[in-house]
């Protein structure tokens, strides 16, 4: 008990608090003025919203995935299964030089798409792909030993008892999932929010544009501003918390009208 | 509403679960389908209640093909083994379910809904537990909430898979009455699956016994258990002796041992004598159709069962009233009350 509370403060707790004592060395005001300069506001904003629409779309997209792999025997299906551990494996600096590659207008998925005049790279939307990329696993892993689990039989029951294909989905299968919905969603959202090796590459990384706010903490940090990067770093941490904390409440009440068996 | 089903075939791969099954079940009859697992039992359920569908044949409803329509059409109710029950819904409202899909045309207001549920409640005697989670159950309580909820839709036919399979035996014993004083009250056509024969012989009106996809015996409780058709629900139901055995020129033969049984209409060739536990008489050695030695003996309390090996080799075990009380080393006769001969082997 206590080596796991000190392991835990050692690793976690003490950096941590570091972070809040050295942006204490900024006053008030300058920390204000470093946080409501246009280019942090701007940073900010690139991280934060695109991290939540990219964690949006991977529910959907991974929800969908997690029905195919547990409900569907078809050739391949381990291998597919296998490849959606690949952006948990590949070092992030890997998978930001392939996803700026194939994007890049020359590439295979980039010229095409530039041909309908959709930039990717090098642009915001280029770092929401990377975001996608790298956070749909934890989507498809939370849910998918929660739908093992799930007995096909309520869906028959359902069926049985009049109610439609949709009214199954959207009555009995969704809610039965939403706790591990919710959950695959937030670690998607913290994934993607903290993410900087995939994303820079391919972000372009145009100040107030596509410069996401990992990104302008290095840079900061580069330029010997530590007190600043602190400032942001402090920032995205209260925000993240606050926002894992909010899903964990919605996943709670989730999961308290499912009590455990 | 009467079912009737016709030469129904469903296979799975190579193997046959359904191999042409004809049944006709009558309005408001209870009816159980009996037999080992893989029997196809679970299989003919399903596709009644339009959960499979079978390679051929036909179902009708009153006449009316059921095959045309899907599980959702066919206002059946299924009660499945391990309940299904949606456990983020509360009991009150697993059993309104089926009300709250209704198309909106038909659909009932709150107020009736909720008086239905509450009426469903009271007959499976649980309304006290509406506000609960299935999680906070009994399994024989989930098991009746499950029937709740399938009756809820008023249905033309209720259909039970195995549905106390999963419940210990003292809840199940409760259970059986209850089902049948049930059925007598809403008066429902109705089929359950079991592979078990007490609980077949107790609750229903008539049982089909099945195995391998094939129907062997339709009949009462008491034709299945007393005249059965074929060697194998002979075997099947109730405990039984079974020795194979030679019927040559108008005598049975055990192995070398002509028995002293009347052998009359019965085809030559290798056959199967079945005889009860119980109908096995005990006497004094010479006095019966067999000779044996007792072996061991162990008591139930009305009966012993003894083991016995025959004189032509066989061991079997025969179920004995107490009084005459046998000891092991006992050299006994052996005259079968009753006995039935099956060609084959």
């Amino acid at each position: 008990m206590g080596l796991t509370l000190t392991w835990l403060s050692v690793i976690i707790l003490i950096p941590l608090a570091g972070l809040f004592l050295k942006s204490l060395e900024l006053s008030p005001e300058q920390f204000w003025n470093i946080l409501s300069s246009r280019r942090t506001l701007n940073a900010l904003r690139v991280s934060f919203g695109l991290a939540f629409a990219a964690a949006c779309v991977n529910l959907v997209m991974g929800s969908i995935i997690v029905w195919a792999l547990v409900r569907y025997r078809f050739p391949g299906r381990r291998i597919f299964d296998a490849i959606v551990d690949v952006p948990f494996a590949l070092p992030t600096a890997v998978a930001g030089v392939a996803l700026t590659a194939l994007f890049a207008e020359k590439g295979w998925l980039g010229a095409p798409l530039a041909a309908l005049g959709i930039k990717v790279a090098f642009t915001p939307v280029g770092i929401f792909v990377a975001m996608i990329f790298i956070g749909i696993p934890f989507v498809v892993r939370t849910v998918q030993p929660v739908l093992q689990d799930l007995d096909p039989e309520i869906e028959e029951a359902a069926g049985s008892l009049g109610a439609s294909r949709w009214q199954t989905i959207i009555r009995v299968i969704l809610p039965s999932l939403a706790p591990a919905l919710l959950t695959g969603l937030a670690l998607a959202f913290a994934r993607a929010v903290g993410e900087y090796g995939s994303v820079i590459f391919i972000a372009g990384n145009l100040p107030n544009v596509s410069e996401i706010a990992p990104l302008l903490i290095v840079i900061r940090l580069s330029e010997f501003r530590y007190a600043d990067a602190t400032a942001i770093a402090v920032v995205m941490l209260v925000v993240s918390f606050v926002i894992i904390f909010a899903v964990n409440r919605l996943q709670r009440w989730a999961q308290s009208r499912i009590p455990a068996r | 509403m009467t079912i009737e089903v016709k030469n129904l075939v469903k296979k799975f791969g190579s193997f046959a679960a359904l191999d042409g099954v004809d049944l006709k079940v009558d309005n408001g009859e209870l009816l159980a389908l009996l037999g080992p697992s893989g029997s196809g039992k679970t299989t003919l359920l399903r596709i009644i209640a339009g959960l499979d569908w079978p390679d051929s044949g036909e179902v009708s409803f009153n006449g009316e093909d059921a095959l045309a329509q899907g599980a959702r059409e066919r206002h059946v109710g299924f009660v499945f083994q391990h309940y299904a029950l949606f456990r983020h819904m509360t009991v009150f409202e697993n059993v309104a379910f089926g009300l709250r899909v209704q198309p909106r045309a038909v659909r009932k207001d709150e107020a009736t809904i909720r008086a239905r549920v509450k009426e469903l409640l009271d007959l499976v005697q649980l309304d006290w537990l509406a506000d609960r989670y299935p999680s906070q159950l009994s399994g024989g309580q989930r098991q009746r909430i499950a029937l709740a909820r399938a009756l809820a839709i008023e249905p033309r036919i209720l259909l039970l898979d195995e549905p106390f399979g999963a419940l210990d035996a003292k809840v199940r014993k409760e259970l059986r009455k209850w089902l049948r004083s049930l059925h007598h009250e809403i008066n429902v056509t109705s089929i359950f699956v079991t592979h078990d024969q007490e609980e077949a012989l107790e609750v229903a009106n008539r049982v089909v016994v099945m195995d391998k996809g094939r129907i062997e015996q339709i009949g009462s409780p008491d034709d299945v258990y007393e005249t059965p058709a074929t060697a194998f629900v002979h075997g099947f139901i109730g405990e039984s002796i079974e020795l194979p055995v030679q019927v040559e020129g108008g005598v049975i033969r055990l192995g070398d041992h002509p028995l002293r049984l009347a052998a009359d209409g019965l085809a030559p060739g290798a056959s199967k004598l079945f005889v009860r536990r119980h109908d096995m008489l005990v006497g004094p050695p010479g006095s019966g159709a067999f000779e044996g030695a007792v072996q061991h003996v162990r008591n139930f309390g009305p009966v012993q069962r003894a083991e016995v090996a025959l004189s032509g080799g066989q061991t079997i075990e025969i179920d004995a009233p107490r009084g005459r009380e046998l000891r092991a080393g006992d050299t006994i006769g052996l005259e079968p009350r009753r006995y039935r001969i099956f060609a084959g082997t």
